[in-house]
């Protein structure tokens, strides 16, 4: 009896007496699940217009990140610095598409991923060689990102948000919304957005494979850039970064691989459930550490109902 | 080679038609054991209404492909505007003015019939990926180009009201008439069309002849059709070539076509 209250009562009753606590968990959620769903959405981008199951997307996080912090380190200033990251992403996208992706046109989708795996290792290695392995602290102030925070008092309680937390928020926000924009009302947009759909019918209407691709590639990259800054700034620029990577595969579970919506909410979902379950489940009964399992466990428990995830189409072979 | 003269000339409903645009000589196509296409050689006029026709699996949709190059083929040449054509890559025949429809319909299902069309303009996006990432407002005068001219294709295939439906939902019928749409949008030069009026009512059929004799009349699109029903097809077209098992077994006026021995022997000795 014991036990059955404190997993079906206490947590629901502590959320109740204290919900100035229970919206900073949410928010502390939420901050992360903005990050998962930038990643998740890369992933999606890649995935829909070339079936690539894209597995550098963790490496691509670093490796902007490192970029970047290396730049500004060689006393390049803060912003010249970002372009110059982005301008290097450029780079890799194009390398990726001519280098890789063009001489395995036709293949069968797990030798394109494979090589996305070979692609992981390549900018790892080099990585490591420029910008050596050690921790590096992220430009942040340097960037011109707040790093006060504000308090609120809801109910009359104490909610605490960091200045960092809520430009991360806002300019994800701002990157979806210009995303959306641009897949939704631009003629590139359409491009993608039909790649994805039908393959013959793209080619018909004159898209060239290349082009998108060097184009879904570099997109990502802005995406992996975003992320990397936020993070780093959170956690400091290193190798352990691509992790986070791991943590848009139960995203994508839950939100299916071809879906952007999904991604988002997924993503979300993901940040604020976790959290909430390491407090109120996690550490008063599990002791603690949740976070590092949670998110797997629940996108197998949805897979076992909705096998496309929670917004993937029907699942049928493309013809 | 060709039995007609290659000054233009002007028909009996008064369409003027051109010289030779594209010139198919001596194709051969090949999948492993199969030879879809054997030694066919024909040429398309400027303005013309030319079908082709055979029995299922004559290799007509597989001359259709290599026109538009999703097949090459292994032996032959393409002359198009007095100019060889170099083995091109589908998009780069789409960019060269020549659009498509496919048998068996190929749209963006998730996509609106608008968003569909549209994407048939993307043979003339001017601005590079580059300057329209960074180029907000030349982006933004080309879509407003790019949407005037998709509008008038809708309103020319009269399918103003379904503009904001997701072509998933709709019946075969309308999209094939969306499918000529956004070929259409791409203002082709050549058009081909893959059995446009395959599986539809005799009242679609009657729509889809009027709009692709009507594209033809009013823009001067030449146009290549293949199609099942021969009603159809000696009342639209200019010229006939007649395939059978890879070959060409007959070409010329619908009514010459239809009296040649072989051609009538070819469709006799083939269920349909
Ligand atoms: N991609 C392909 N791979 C292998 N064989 C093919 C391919 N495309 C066509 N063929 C073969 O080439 C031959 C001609 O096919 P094609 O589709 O061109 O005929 P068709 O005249 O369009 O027939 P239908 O009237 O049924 O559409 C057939 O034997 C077909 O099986
Ligand atoms: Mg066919």
């Amino acid at each position: 009896m014991e036990m059955l209250s404190k997993i079906f009562v206490e947590p629901f009753a502590d959320m109740v007496a204290a919900p100035d606590f229970l919206m900073q968990v949410i928010w502390e959620g939420l901050v992360s699940g903005v990050l998962y769903a930038l990643i998740a959405l890369g992933f999606v981008l890649i995935f829909r217009s070339s079936r690539i199951f894209n597995f550098a997307q963790g490496i691509m996080v670093v490796f902007a990140a490192l970029t970047l912090v290396g730049l500004h380190a060689m006393g390049i200033p803060a912003w010249v610095s970002v372009a110059l990251t982005l301008v290097v992403m450029f780079i890799i996208a194009v390398a990726i598409e001519r280098i890789v992706l063009r001489p395995l046109v036709g293949q069968p989708d797990i030798i394109l991923f494979m090589a996305t795996i070979g692609i992981t290792l390549f900018l790892v290695g080099t990585g490591e060689t420029i910008f050596g392995g050690e921790n590096k602290v992220m430009i942040t102030s340097e960037l011109g990102i707040p790093t006060g925070d504000v308090v609120l008092e809801p109910f009359g309680g104490f909610l605490l948000l960091q200045h960092l937390d809520i430009t991360v928020v806002i300019s994800a926000a701002l990157l979806v919304c210009a995303l959306l924009v641009f897949l939704g009302k631009t003629q590139m947009g359409r491009a993608i957005r039909a790649l994805g759909d039908d393959h013959q019918a793209a080619l018909s209407v004159g898209i060239s494979l290349q082009t998108i691709w060097v184009l879904v590639w570099f997109v990502s990259g802005i995406i992996a850039l975003v992320t990397g800054i936020a993070w780093g700034a959170r956690a400091g620029v290193s190798f352990a970064l691509e992790i986070i990577a791991f943590k848009a595969l139960p995203v994508l579970m839950l939100g299916g691989l071809e879906s952007i919506t999904g991604a988002i909410i997924g993503g979300l979902a993901i940040g604020v459930l976790e959290k909430m379950f390491e407090i109120y489940w996690g550490q008063p009964l599990l002791g603690g550490n949740t976070e590092v399992w949670f998110a797997y466990v629940l996108a197998l428990g949805v897979l076992l109902f909705r096998p496309q995830g929670l917004f993937g189409e029907k699942i049928i072979e493309r013809v | 080679m060709n039995d007609m003269s290659p000054e233009s000339y002007v028909t009996a409903d008064g369409r003027t038609i051109g010289n030779v645009v594209m010139d198919m000589r001596d194709i051969t196509l090949k999948f492993g054991g199969v030879t879809a296409i054997k030694d066919i050689s024909f040429d398309i006029r400027e303005g013309e209404i030319r079908a082709i026709i055979g029995p299922n699996g004559a290799g007509k949709s597989s001359m259709l492909n290599v026109i538009s190059g999703f097949y090459t083929p292994q032996i032959g040449e393409i002359w198009y505007r007095g100019k060889k054509r170099p083995p091109m890559k589908p998009y780069q025949v789409a960019r060269q003015g020549i659009a498509r429809t496919f048998q068996n319909i190929a749209l963006f299902e998730g996509m609106t019939v608008l968003d569909n069309v549209m994407t048939g303009r993307l043979t003339h996006m001017n601005a590079s990926v580059i300057s329209q990432a960074l180029w907000w407002g030349k982006a933004q005068a080309e879509e407003i180009e790019n949407r005037e001219k998709v509008e008038k294709v809708i309103d020319f295939l009269e399918i103003q009201n379904i503009r904001k439906t997701p072509v998933g939902r709709l019946p075969y019928g309308l999209k094939k008439r969306v499918e000529l749409a956004r070929a259409l949008a791409a203002d082709p030069q050549i058009l081909l069309l893959d059995e446009p009026m395959a599986g539809m009512n005799v009242e679609e059929k009657e729509d889809m002849s009027r709009f692709i004799l009507d594209v033809n009349d009013e823009f001067g699109t030449t146009i290549v059709l293949i199609e099942h029903d021969m009603g159809v097809v000696m009342d639209l077209s200019d010229r006939v070539v007649v395939m059978d098992y890879g070959k060409k077994i007959g070409d010329g006026a619908p009514d010459d076509v239809r009296n040649n021995q072989a051609v009538i022997d070819a469709y006799l000795g083939v269920s349909h």
